[in-house]
Parts: C-alpha cells; structure tokens; sequence
C-alpha cells in the first residue's frame, strides 16, 4: 500500500514539475521584454533541477544529485551573467 | 521502483506527502510566472518553488536516501544552502537591470523609492 502510494506521488510530482517547466519556458520563450526572458530561464533551472531530485527520489540512485547541484550551480551562474548583460551590454567590465 | 518496499510505511507516507507539497508549490509559483501582469510583479512568483519547493523536495529525498542507505545522508543539505543564499542575489541583479532599462527608455520616472508612478510594463 505505501510503496504504490510513494510511486504513484513521485509520478504525479515529476508530472506537476513538468507542468512548472513548460510555464517557465512559455514565459522564456513568450515574455515580452528581455527580463522576463532571464526570469523564465531562472525559473526552468530551478525547476529542472527539482526534477532531477525526484528522478533520484524515483530511481533511488546517488547520482542525480550530483547533476542537480551542478544545474543549480550552473542557472546562478547564468542568472547572474545574463543580468550584467542587461545592466551595462558587458559581463565583464 | 523496486526500492520502494524497502522504506518503512511510516517513511514512505511522509516522503509522498512532501514530494507532493514541494512540486505543488513550485507549480503554483511556476502559475505566477505565467499569469501576473508586468515584471515587477512576475519577480516575485517563482521564489515560491526556490525557497519552499526546494526545502520540500530535498527534505523528501534526505529522509529516502537516508533510509535506504542506513546512515544519516545530508549532501542535500548543500543544495538547499547553495539555492537559499544565490536566489536574492540573482533576484537583486535582475531587478535592478530591469529597473535600470526602465528608467533609461523613460517607461517609470525616478522620484524616489516612494513616489512616482507605478511602472506599467505591459506590451
């Protein structure tokens, strides 16, 4: 009974996670001014690396942690360049 | 998922419950994203799934992995700080370029951080 409950919660969280992504990616895709393009693209990290977490909570394996810390690392990292970008036109000054 | 029967009821019950919770609330700050009106607004909305979607989910998978395995697991713990620390950095960076453009195209005019009008970001 709580094992068919756990595996059909890891479905419908990885299915509403999904859901999550694709409103983030309408909002990247979509969004009519490029902050908001930058927002929808922090918003799809954050998301992708939920996923990930629940994939590993799913296929009780270590190693999709190790790839959910590196899109968090990775969507700061971005976040951060793409707003210097629209800051000043330079990431780099 | 074969390990599913090994978890403990108890632990398999608490461990759906905040998977479910975490990607509820990340999908009603996703919603935000899409439905509020202007930028200004929309920055606010996916804090929801940075701050308690994420503590959600990684207390889900700290509590699985942590019974599983046998030993106290809290790698996740990284992730959660990681996340907690850089979303009012990235958020700061972002609306402050975003304020920065609106006030040099003339969309919101500079009267203090109090007055002026609201800025209308709708295209």
């Amino acid at each position: 009974m709580s094992s068919v409950v756990l595996t059909w919660s890891v479905v419908i969280a990885q299915v509403m996670l999904a859901l999550a992504m694709a409103c983030a990616a309408y909002r990247m895709l979509v969004g009519p001014r490029a902050q908001d393009r930058v927002l929808g693209l922090d918003t799809l990290y954050v998301n992708a690396m939920l996923l990930m977490l629940t994939v590993g909570i799913r296929t009780g394996t270590d190693v999709y942690f190790e790839a959910a810390l590196v899109i968090a690392l990775l969507g700061f990292v971005g976040t951060v360049a793409l707003s210097k970008f629209l800051m000043r036109g330079e990431v780099i000054e | 998922m074969t390990h599913a029967a090994d978890l403990p009821a108890w632990a398999a019950w608490i461990v759906a419950l905040l998977l479910l919770l975490g990607a509820g609330i990340t999908l009603i700050g996703s919603l935000g994203l899409l439905r509020l009106r202007g930028f200004y607004q929309r920055a606010h909305a996916p804090t929801l799934g940075t701050t308690l979607g994420t503590a959600f989910i990684i207390g889900a998978s700290m509590l699985c992995f942590s019974l599983l395995q046998m030993r106290p697991l809290l790698h996740e713990v990284l992730i959660l700080g990681f996340v907690t620390i850089t979303t009012p950095v990235t958020l700061m960076l972002l609306v402050r370029a975003a304020l920065f453009r609106d006030t040099a195209e003339g969309r919101i005019e500079d009267h203090g951080p109090h007055g002026g009008p609201q800025p209308s970001n709708d295209e």
